[in-house]
């Protein structure tokens, strides 16, 4: 009982309010519209071609029931199919051969007598399953092990070169007082304005000249010297006070031990957050990628499902399977990482 | 005890890595005796300064020297110098709001999209945004599932954005079924012109909006409670707290969101690539398109049109961002 008056105690009052019913009608609108084509998604791509054919489609994914029967002396697997014929009870019969719009069955149980049904007498028997071979084919036969390979190679060594050489420069911006410090910060925010859609065509050529062009580093490199890393990482750095550097030096620590023995533990939470975000542009980069890469063994995953997409006789039941495949890791690390990620975006607006 | 485990597992992983940090603290020692302090500065800064010079600062400036010298070659050595040709190529028209009557009609075609999508798309989104905000915010229950359920898109990769909902939006897609449902006719969402603008729009919204509304929720709960308190007691309506304190108060927030949706909205390209290819014929076409098209995919290759292209794509862009800066300066003030 307290249970039930906690649950449906609203604002203000008991009593129903209207902009609790605004409040409920809108999110449960945004419920369906954001998460319903996630969830669209995945129950498509474990659908068989035929299921996905369908019209009207099913929401869950089914496979059809067969049963082994011996023919002719030899045991075969035979789709089984719902017969209701006028005057007769439904029953369950096994497909042996369709000859135009005429199918001969047998029972299962007297494999010897072959039943003539007309097929539009019939329904397949179906039950949910999965059509895991959607998964399965692609990662085997169409590359898509190495363009996930790919991936993972890019998104793993570019952020580990971000967050070293980001952090490296966040500590000399914030922690050292130089002649041309402001001006290195200057230079930094003038280009947080040019985004990379603004400079491919030079830097295809800078990339180009460096005999980078079809290559995974081609792609890794122009992305690594984030203004916005440095930026986030000097500001959290900022806030470290100058007397544990000093009370170092005064132990005799290098320059390099206080970067990495004390400025890089103390920076963990700010290095955490550009990490994921690290993870997340770089596993989602296309326009670059597509760019530079049109040899198809170096393929990311993203511009090898857009490629997939494109140029198969629309094999959709291969692209959706994919498709989930490319979203899962961006998914896990949303689940398990949300909270820094919404730190991350509300006290900084990085993205 | 497993807090040690843990600890433990992690002191034999973290191992080699500290190894080789003490390891590269012998040269890093003997390198500070030569070079002193200042040395270990520049040490610091060089390998971010020499990524960042090479890939940020010189292609800016070759994209300059592009946009002012012909032909096909790439290497700077090769092009002649054509002054502001492409310039004038880019902007010669009898009548600038008809495309058709442009020499590169394909550059006023995309222009012209851009700011069509880019109003549409950021009034609707910022609309959208500020209400499921402001119902976040509200009391209920599970907030930061809810917050989670509108932001999820925001991480998905445009292709991944594009080919579900090209998947949702075909003919025989789940759109349509749900009109059959309703015995109307089915819609070609993607190949009839206004239906892939909309679409386009649509998709792009679903996928940036937890973007806003995340940074406008952050700025709803910085408002102070007392407030809305202190209102109460004096008896005021809460369609007058709204305007008098709600709204006041986000405004700077709001500011600086829209300018922000702007500056991303303009640079549409990859997640309606994917959907449409930029299509049906040219009613996708956006900016960033244009340049990667001219730059890049079409057989007449046009480096030096595409940099021009670009140079008036980046002017909007700055003038953007600066707007941008100033607001936040103005808010922080605030």
């Amino acid at each position: 009982m307290k249970a039930i008056t906690f649950l449906t105690r609203r604002r203000g009052g008991d009593t129903w309010h209207w902009t609790d019913v605004v409040t409920f009608a809108w999110l449960g609108f945004g419920l369906i519209i954001m998460f319903g084509p996630a969830i669209w998604l995945v129950m498509s791509s474990f659908k068989s071609p035929a299921q996905l054919a369908e019209f009207p489609p099913t929401i869950l994914p089914y496979v059809s029931e067969t049963v082994e029967v011996p023919v002719k002396g030899t045991m075969k697997e035979l789709p089984l199919y719902t017969v209701t014929t006028e005057g007769e009870a439904p029953r369950e019969l096994a497909e042996v051969r369709r000859v135009g719009i005429i199918a001969n069955m047998v029972d299962p149980a007297d494999p010897e007598t072959v039943i003539k049904v007309n097929i539009n007498d019939r329904t397949p028997v179906r039950r949910v399953g999965l059509a895991l071979e959607n998964y399965a084919k692609p990662l085997r036969d169409f590359n898509f092990g190495l363009y996930l390979w790919n991936s993972v190679f890019v998104t793993g060594v570019a952020t580990i070169i971000t967050l070293i050489t980001n952090s490296m420069a966040a500590f000399a911006l914030s922690k050292y007082d130089f002649r041309g410090r402001n001006a290195v910060l200057l230079l930094i925010v003038a280009t947080l304005m040019i985004p990379i859609s603004v400079n491919i065509v030079p830097l295809y050529s800078v990339v180009s000249s460096l005999g980078l062009l079809n290559s995974l580093w081609g792609v890794i490199l122009p992305t690594v010297a984030t203004p916005t890393g440095v930026f986030l990482l000097r500001q959290y750095m900022l806030t470290i006070p100058d007397e544990l550097l000093e009370a170092a030096r005064m132990d005799k620590a290098s320059e390099w031990q206080i970067y990495w023995r004390i400025i890089l533990p103390l920076t963990a939470p700010a290095l955490a957050v550009l990490a994921i975000f690290s993870v997340v542009w770089r596993w989602n980069d296309f326009l670059w990628p597509l760019i530079v890469l049109s040899r198809k063994e170096l393929f990311t995953l993203q511009v090898g499902l857009n490629t997939f997409a494109g140029e198969l006789n629309v094999q959709w039941h291969f692209i959706l399977a994919m498709t989930v495949a490319t979203m899962i890791p961006v998914v896990l690390v949303f689940v398990f990482l949300q909270r820094y990620i919404t730190a991350g975006i509300a006290g900084t607006g990085l993205k | 005890m497993i807090s040690n485990e843990k600890t433990t597992i992690g002191a034999v992983l973290s191992a080699p890595v500290r190894w080789l940090a003490e390891a590269i603290d012998i040269p890093m020692r003997w390198w500070q005796g030569i070079a002193g302090r200042p040395g270990m500065i520049s040490f610091f800064l060089i390998p971010n300064l020499l990524i960042f010079g090479m890939f940020v600062l010189v292609p800016l400036f070759i994209n300059i020297v592009y946009s002012v010298t012909g032909g096909t070659e790439l290497f700077l050595s090769d092009r002649s110098y054509v002054g502001g040709a492409h310039f004038n190529r880019l902007l010669e028209c009898e009548n600038h709001f008809n495309p058709n009557s442009c020499r590169e009609d394909l550059f006023w075609i995309a222009l012209w999209n851009t700011i069509k999508f880019v109003f549409t798309q950021v009034s609707v989104m910022i609309v959208f945004a500020v209400i499921t905000a402001l119902i976040l915010n509200g009391k209920i229950r599970a907030r930061a599932f809810w917050r989670a359920v509108f932001f999820f898109p925001v991480l998905l990769s445009p292709v991944v954005v594009g080919l579900i909902w090209q998947w949702m939006l075909q003919r025989q897609g789940v759109f349509n079924f749900i009109l059959f449902q309703f015995d109307a006719q089915a819609i070609n969402w993607l190949t009839e012109r206004t239906w892939a603008f909309g679409a386009a729009v649509g998709v792009s919204i679903w996928a940036h909006v937890g973007f806003y509304v995340l940074i406008l929720l952050a700025g709803l709960q910085a408002i102070p409670r007392d407030l809305y308190e202190a209102a109460e007691m004096d008896g005021t309506p809460p369609a007058r707290a709204f305007w008098r304190i709600t709204l006041p108060l986000l405004w700077p927030n709001l500011l600086v969101v829209i300018v922000l949706a702007l500056i991303r909205a303009v640079q549409v390209f990859d997640e309606v690539y994917v959907l449409t290819g930029g299509g049906p014929g040219t009613s996708n076409l956006y900016l960033t398109q244009y340049i990667y098209e001219v730059g890049f995919a079409s057989i007449l290759r046009n480096p030096g049109l595409a940099s021009a292209a670009s140079l008036i794509m980046a002017s909007i862009l700055v003038v953007l961002t600066l707007a941008q800066l100033g607001l936040t300066r103005w808010k922080d003030k605030k």
